[in-house]
C-alpha cells in the first residue's frame, strides 16, 4: 500500500518537474524568439508565403465550419426562444455567439489541427533530418528563418480568417432564419444590432491574435524538440494539437473574465 | 593548431559519450577521428561546429573558444567553417542549386548573379553540373552526398567537418567522395576533419587518424603508423575483428557501445 503511494507520488513528482521544465523551455524560445526579430533579413522574405500558407490556405476550412456553425446556431436559438421572447432575439444570439465566442474559438481549434499540426510535423522532420543543424552551420539563426515568420504571419492572419468566419457565419444564420424560420431580413438584423458593441469585433481580434501565437508557438515548440525519427514527428504532432488546443480553451476563458 | 578540442566531456543523461577527448589538428591538414557506430564521432563533431556545448573541456577553433562564443560570434565562425552531413542533410524543399547558394546568401556582398556563378562552380567540383534544379528527392544518395559538400565549399570555408561521408555508399562513390576530400585540401587549402568508420576512407584522405574508444583519444597517428600498431583495439576495429576490439569472451559478456575500456 505504502509502496503503492509512494510510487504515485513519484509519478505526479516527475510530471511536474516535466511540466515545469517544458514551461521553461517555452519560456526560453519565446525570449530567444523575440530577440531574433532583430534578424529582419532572415525572418521578412518568409513572412508573406507563410501568411498565404497560415492565413489564406486556412480560409475554405474556417469558413466552411462557420457556415454550419451559423445554420446550427439560427436553428437552435429559434427552437430554445419560444413562448413570449421576441423572434428577433434569434439575430442577437447568433450574432453575439458569433462574435464573441463560436467564430474565434472553433476557428483557432480548426487551426491548431491544420496548421499547428503541419508546422510541427514540418519543423520536426526538419530537426530529425538535421536540417535545423544545416542551418545553424550554414551562420542562419533558425529561430528568424524558422519560429518568427510562422508566428509573425499567424498574428496578422488569424484575426483576418476570423473575422471572414464571423461574417459567414452569421450571413448563414441569417439566410437560414429567412428561409427555414419565417422570419424577415429587418426582424433578424433589428436582434442582431440590439445589443451588438464594437468592443465585440475587438474582443474577437485580440483573441485571435493570441491564439494564433499560441498555435504556430507551440507548433514550433514540439517540432524543434522533435526526437527519434518519424514516431517522433508523429508525436510531436499530436502534442501540438493537444496542447495548443488546451492552452486555447484556457486563454478564452482568461480574456472573458479580463476583458468583458 | 587550428582546431584544439582539450578534455572535452559530453554525457546526455546517465550516458557519458565523450571522457576527456584531446585533439589538434594543424592548419591545411586532414584528420580522421575513427571508432565504432554509437562510439561518440558525430557528437564530437558537433561540439567543434558549436551545435553542443561540452560539459567540461575546452574547444578552440581558429583562435575562438567555441562554447564561450554567444550567437553572433557562432554566426561569425560558422561562415568559416563547411559541415558535411551524414545524411547530407539538404533542404528538401528547395532545388541543389538554392541548397548550395544558401551559405552565400548570408555573406555580404554576394548578388544573385554572383551565387548563381559561384553555385555553378562548386556543382561542377563535385560533379553535379547541370542538376541545380533538381530537388534533393531526385538524386542518389552518393549525388546528395556530393551536393552537400557543394554546399558546404561553397562559403569558401577555410575548414570542412565531415560527418560520416562514405557511409552507405558503393566503393567506387566512395571512392569519388574520398577524391573530393583531398581535392579540398590539395586544391583549396582546407583543413579538414573526418569521422568515419570506414578505414579504407580514412586510409585514403587522412594525414592522421584518430581512433576514439570509450569516449577518449585511443591512438593518433599517421596512417602508416595505424598500419604498424601493436595496440589490440586499434587492430581490431581496423581488421574489423571483435575479439581484438571488444576482448576475447564479448559474446558472453555483451557488447559495450565503444568497446571496452582497455586503459589507454
Amino acid at each position: 500500500m505504502l509502496e503503492r503511494m509512494s510510487g504515485a507520488l513519484a509519478l505526479v513528482g516527475s510530471r511536474t518537474i516535466t511540466a515545469l521544465q517544458g514551461m521553461g523551455q517555452a519560456w526560453a524560445l519565446l525570449m530567444a524568439s523575440a530577440a531574433s526579430l532583430r534578424n529582419a533579413d532572415v525572418w521578412m522574405p518568409h513572412l508573406l508565403p507563410q501568411m498565404a500558407r497560415v492565413g489564406v490556405a486556412s480560409v475554405p476550412i474556417a469558413l466552411f465550419i462557420a457556415t454550419f456553425t451559423g445554420i446550427v446556431m439560427s436553428l437552435q436559438a429559434s427552437y430554445t426562444l419560444t413562448g413570449t421572447i421576441p423572434v428577433y432575439f434569434v439575430g442577437t444570439l447568433v450574432g453575439k455567439t458569433m462574435i464573441l465566442e463560436l467564430g474565434p474559438v472553433l476557428t483557432a481549434l480548426t487551426l491548431a489541427g491544420r496548421v499547428g499540426a503541419n508546422i510541427s510535423a514540418e519543423l520536426g522532420t526538419m530537426r530529425v533530418t538535421e536540417q535545423v543543424d544545416a542551418l545553424e552551420t550554414l551562420a542562419y539563426d533558425p529561430l528568424a528563418y524558422l519560429v518568427v515568420p510562422r508566428v509573425l504571419a499567424a498574428i496578422l492572419m488569424f484575426p483576418i480568417v476570423v473575422l471572414l468566419a464571423i461574417s459567414l457565419g452569421i450571413g448563414s444564420g441569417w439566410l437560414t432564419a429567412l428561409q427555414l424560420l419565417d422570419m424577415s431580413s429587418p426582424e433578424f438584423v433589428k436582434g442582431l444590432r440590439l445589443f451588438f458593441q464594437p468592443w465585440d469585433v475587438w474582443f474577437a481580434v485580440i483573441k485571435s491574435v493570441s491564439f494564433g501565437a499560441v498555435v504556430t508557438g507551440v507548433g514550433c515548440y514540439f517540432g524543434l524538440r522533435t526526437e527519434r525519427g518519424a514516431e517522433g514527428v508523429g508525436r510531436s504532432a499530436t502534442r501540438t494539437v493537444v496542447v495548443a488546443s488546451m492552452l486555447i480553451l484556457c486563454l478564452d476563458a482568461f480574456w472573458a473574465a479580463t476583458l468583458l | 593548431m587550428s582546431i584544439r578540442l582539450l578534455d572535452v566531456e559530453k554525457a546526455f543523461g546517465p550516458k557519458e559519450v565523450l571522457r576527456g577527448f584531446s585533439l589538434g589538428v594543424e592548419d591545411g591538414e586532414t584528420a580522421a577521428i575513427v571508432g565504432p557506430s554509437g562510439s561518440g564521432k558525430s557528437v564530437l563533431l558537433k561540439h567543434v561546429v558549436g551545435l553542443l556545448r561540452p560539459d567540461a573541456g575546452s574547444i578552440v577553433v581558429d583562435g575562438a573558444a567555441v562554447p564561450e562564443l554567444d550567437r553572433r560570434g557562432l554566426a561569425r565562425l560558422r561562415q568559416g567553417i563547411g559541415y558535411v552531413f551524414q545524411f547530407a542533410a539538404l533542404f528538401d524543399s528547395m532545388t541543389i542549386a538554392e541548397n548550395v547558394g544558401m551559405g552565400l546568401r548570408r555573406m555580404p556582398g554576394w548578388d544573385p548573379r554572383r551565387i548563381g556563378r559561384r553555385v555553378e562552380e562548386c556543382l561542377a567540383l563535385v560533379e553535379l553540373s547541370g542538376m541545380g534544379d533538381r530537388y534533393p528527392a531526385q538524386l542518389s544518395g552518393g549525388q546528395r552526398k556530393r551536393a552537400g559538400l557543394a554546399r558546404a565549399i561553397a562559403p569558401s570555408p577555410k575548414y570542412l567537418l565531415y560527418d560520416e561521408p562514405t557511409t552507405g555508399l558503393d566503393p567506387v562513390t566512395t571512392s569519388v567522395i574520398d577524391r573530393l576530400i583531398l581535392r579540398m585540401r590539395d586544391e583549396l587549402g582546407v583543413t579538414g576533419l573526418v569521422v568515419t568508420h570506414d578505414m579504407t576512407s580514412a586510409f585514403r584522405v587522412a594525414d592522421r587518424i584518430t581512433l576514439l574508444h570509450g569516449g577518449r583519444a585511443r591512438f593518433t597517428g599517421t596512417p602508416s603508423e595505424v598500419r604498424a600498431a601493436s595496440d589490440p583495439v586499434l587492430r581490431g576495429f581496423v581488421e574489423g575483428d571483435p575479439d581484438l576490439y571488444y576482448g576475447a569472451g564479448w559474446e558472453n559478456e555483451g557488447m559495450h557501445s565503444g568497446g571496452h575500456d582497455h586503459g589507454a
